[in-house]
């Protein structure tokens, strides 16, 4: 039948461009709430070409027929109070139809309920921290990229910018709540194959859920304008089976354990100044050279400089002060919680010694040790 | 006829023409003067806020950090949107205007024409001192044009308190502008010119105006707290002084979703006046256009929240503002029905103003349709801050409000020069424009869809061959530009001259008057049937 070939032909035809398309459109993604979403942005992409079509044939059948170098004589018609109707309605029934579906897939968007295993997402310039709530395992994730890619001087690898050093890992087939926060700006914690993107307000909390339905890593961005390196924050979850997920998670805490052993241990050790120099250059290229930049220079104005900083050449207690505690009411973040001693002690040496701040000083872990318990002692 | 006769005869009486010099620019009270410098003043912003998106289009164009550091990169987007904002779309359609309100309605000036100085010569002085904080330590604003408090606040430098000075200035500008031409469209109409008689040019600027009152002092209240905020010690937007975040955008929006038809509206007017010019045929619905132009200014005040369906919003909040978005689509929707069906069995010629207005109808449409999509809040989830975002509002801002500037200045360079602009020259500009602006905006839906975040320096590589098209597009539509510049001098300083009614289907007081329009113009007014 010729109405069938061509019904082949148009569904060919509509499969194979959208095959093409998959690249360049709305990801399926892998949760119930991602192929709704989908289905959704399908839905009312496919009825705003319908009426483009139809308007736009209609407009340009006038260009070319009803055009004066045909000779044509305009029409004088004009006011319908009819058509205007027509015209209303239509369009407006078409949106209750499209707002059913979209109120459905919201609602069920919104339920955070029943959830299996909620994880706290905080923002901050610019990294994510994870926290399995009840579970003692909590980690910063940060972007692996090296910095010689992002400057062109090494090429770019296939998960260029996408890439952190310890991504979030989730079980599948389990509900999964976050409670998002922030600890500066506003951030958005944006996974695209999970339809999740929420924003983390500084001082409110706001949830999510997801429930995944196939293992794998997935990708995404920091969404909301957040400050210079807003492009250098991204979100990367690892799925994998519940089984393999309760393992991970046990070995978190174990690793967690002996980190706190290592950590009152190093309290007692003494490094040499090279091995405190190299400690505190790898410490400072990876979280404080973002504003302070690897010159030491800042950026005036915004970030102040190390180079010469009557901080860093003043008096070591406030120095140390402002690392751990981070200095309120700016960029600088309370660091305390997210180095080691041996880290802190390292990047505090390294600061002291280096674009020309020859203070000579070395500082011990031991040291940091001491003022964190002074402090504590105060409190 | 009679009245261009009258009015010549006036002039001569009077004999007082243009005065010369410096001061003729800096005292006037002319309201085509003062037209001409807004609209002047408005493509100089244009081309600088297109310098800004040059650069960032050049930092994009591959991945990798090339030209500029991030923190330049976001103050050259923060100041781009500022400045095409504020200070090319708005000022344009302001002096559009002041130079055809007067003579559409058939009164002498504006009503207030020392305010109209005013209003203007304070605007270069705010983009004096916003441009300026690009130099001082530390850089300008870096923070966004939509300014989101805290980054804005305690996370910025002390550009912050130039920005906010900025802000206030343009206001007032805008504020004093709104309310002369309230003050002019409500007073000093000719006899028998009703309300249902005006220009649709005149009725969308009249809705425009009180929409620009209505919103620009909450605009000034966002940006005095914002300063109190960082300076004073207050905590409108802080969590640990009891303010919030939030609450920054929902007062932003409350002002950015009206602002958004601010500047559209005027260009719905445009185009209702230039389609039935070209097409020799009445607008097909008058009364309806003026009911939906209303029917948007409403609604606007009701759909803000649009804009923050990440930020945690409750269900029935989420639902409100996604029905109300919907919604806004049908008013829009009978516009551009009633510009397809004015142009039905039309005798439709292809002058370059209609060019521009036909572009703007399939353009706006397409940003429209994206704008729909939007509406959907599951779907905006994906959308939001993605490029498929930037698309959709550089295709109602660029091949909307910029196009239908365009095609307001080729349709009345003529009657203000009294010459015809270079044919050659316009049809060049507008055919690079219109396929230049496609490669530049389209493929943005594409890479927005498939996850790629809005004002990031720096980009993933599926992203990367898109992005180096919307680049080479960028560029071309940019220098495109250039040639709209020659036309437009090239037009002022001479050419073919033209007849009082330049456009033969072109209906209007306007055409009645001389061409170029004498500078005193209905000092008598004429009688409207």
């Amino acid at each position: 039948m010729h109405l069938s070939k061509l019904q082949v032909f148009v569904y060919s035809l509509f499969f194979s461009v959208s095959a093409i398309a998959s690249d360049y459109n709305l990801r399926q993604g892998v949760t119930d709430v991602s192929h709704e979403v989908y289905e959704l942005h399908m839905t009312i992409f496919l009825i705003c070409c319908v009426i483009g079509v139809i308007v736009f044939s209609v407009m340009f059948w006038a260009l070319i027929h009803h055009r004066k170098s045909k000779g044509v004589e305009p029409a004088q018609f004009h006011e319908s109070t009819k058509v205007e109707i027509f015209w209303t309605a239509v369009p407006f029934l078409i949106l209750v139809v499209m707002a059913i579906p979209a109120t459905k897939t919201l609602i069920a968007m919104e339920d955070t309920s029943k959830s299996d295993l909620t994880i706290k997402v905080t923002g901050s310039q610019w990294k994510w921290h994870y926290e399995y709530m009840g579970h003692d395992v909590d980690f910063f994730s940060v972007l692996s990229t090296p910095r010689e890619q992002i400057q062109n001087l090494e090429a770019k690898q296939e998960h260029y910018l996408l890439e952190v050093d310890k991504p979030l890992v989730i079980p599948t087939d389990r509900k999964v709540r976050f409670l998002l926060t922030s600890d500066d700006v506003i951030h958005s914690w944006w996974v695209p194959d999970f339809a999740v993107k929420k924003d983390a307000n500084p001082g409110f909390i706001n949830e999510a859920w997801t429930r995944v339905n196939e293992e794998g890593i997935y990708r995404g961005q920091c969404a909301e304008l957040c400050g210079k390196d807003h492009g250098f924050m991204p979100v990367v979850v690892d799925a994998r089976n519940p089984e393999e997920f309760d393992v991970w998670l046990a070995q978190a805490k174990q690793a967690k354990q002996q980190a706190a052993a290592a950590e009152a241990a190093s309290a007692s050790a003494t490094l040499s100044k090279d091995e405190l120099m190299a400690e505190g250059e790898r410490v400072y290229m990876a979280y404080c050279a973002a504003c302070h930049q690897p010159t030491g220079m800042g950026l005036p104005g915004v970030f102040p400089a190390m180079k010469g900083s009557p901080v860093v050449k003043g008096e070591l207690n406030a120095h140390i002060d402002i690392l751990i505690n981070g200095r309120p009411g700016t960029a600088m973040q309370a660091f305390g919680k997210q180095l080691t001693l041996t880290e802190i002690a390292g990047v505090i040496t390294y600061k002291r010694n280096s674009w020309g701040n020859d203070t000579g000083e070395v500082i011990q872990p031991g040291q940091i040790q001491a003022f964190i318990d002074a402090t504590e002692e105060k409190e | 006829m009679s009245i261009a006769a009258e009015e010549q005869q006036a002039s001569h009486e009077h004999s007082h023409g243009a005065p010369s010099g410096l001061k003729r620019w800096l005292y006037t009270t002319n309201h085509k003067d003062i037209g001409s410098l807004y609209l002047l003043f408005s493509l100089l912003m244009f081309l600088t806020g297109g310098a800004m998106a040059m650069v960032i289009r050049a930092e994009l164009f591959q991945p990798g950090m090339q030209l500029v550091d991030p923190h330049f990169f976001n103050q050259m987007t923060t100041v781009h949107g500022l400045v095409m904002v504020f200070g090319a779309v708005m000022p344009a359609f302001t002096g559009l205007a002041n130079w055809m309100i007067p003579m559409m309605i058939g009164a002498p000036d504006m009503a207030l024409p020392r305010m109209n100085n005013w209003s203007f010569w304070i605007l270069p002085f705010a983009f004096a001192i916003l441009l300026m904080s690009l130099f001082m330590e530390g850089g300008g604003p870096a923070f966004g044009w939509t300014f989101y408090a805290p980054l804005s606040t305690t996370y910025s430098n002390d550009n912050t308190a130039l920005f906010v000075f900025a802000v206030h200035i343009m206001g007032i500008s805008s504020i004093m502008g709104a309310i002369n031409v309230i003050v002019t469209i409500v007073n000093m109409r000719a006899p028998g010119m009703t309300w249902m008689k005006l220009p649709l040019f005149v009725w969308t600027w009249l809705i425009t105006a009180f929409l620009l009152i209505a919103v620009m002092p909450v605009l000034a209240g966002a940006v005095t707290m914002v300063l109190t905020d960082k300076y004073f010690g207050t905590s409108f937007f802080d969590a640990a002084g009891g303010g919030d975040p939030v609450m920054f955008q929902h007062i932003f929006w409350f002002f950015g979703h009206p602002e958004v038809y601010i500047m559209i509206l005027p260009a719905f007017g445009i185009i209702s006046t230039i389609v039935p010019t070209f097409s020799r045929k009445k607008l097909f619905g008058y009364a309806s256009m003026v009911y939906a132009t209303s029917s948007i200014a409403l609604l606007s005040f009701v759909v803000w929240a649009h804009h923050m369906f990440t930020t945690g919003m409750p269900l029935a909040g989420e639902l409100f503002f996604m029905y109300a978005t919907m919604l806004i689509s049908v008013p829009t929707g009978v516009k551009v029905f009633n510009w397809v069906a004015t142009m039905w069995r039309g005798a439709i010629s292809f002058e370059i103003p209609m060019m521009f207005a036909i572009a703007f109808i399939v353009l706006f449409t397409l940003g429209g349709f994206s704008g729909l999509m939007l509406a959907i809040t599951p779907a905006d989830f994906q959308y939001h801050d993605t490029y498929f975002v930037v698309a959709h509002f550089h295709y109602v801002l660029v091949t909307g409000a910029v196009f239908s500037i365009m095609a307001a200045a080729y349709y009345w360079l003529p009657k203000w020069t009294g010459n015809m602009y270079s044919e050659k020259l316009a049809q060049w500009h507008f055919w690079m424009s219109l396929i230049s602006v496609n490669v530049l905006f389209f493929p943005m839906h594409f890479v927005g869809l498939a996850g790629m975040p809005r004002r990031i320096p720096d980009y993933a590589l599926q992203f990367a061959d898109f992005n180096a098209i919307i680049s080479v597009g960028g560029f071309v539509f940019g220098l495109s530009q250039l040639l709209f510049v020659a036309v437009v001098f090239k037009c002022i300083r001479g050419g073919e001259s033209v007849p009082n009614k330049v456009w033969d289907g072109a209906e209007g007081l306007e055409w009645e008057v001389a061409s170029p329009a004498p500078y005193h113009t209905f000092s008598k007014p004429p009688k409207v049937d």
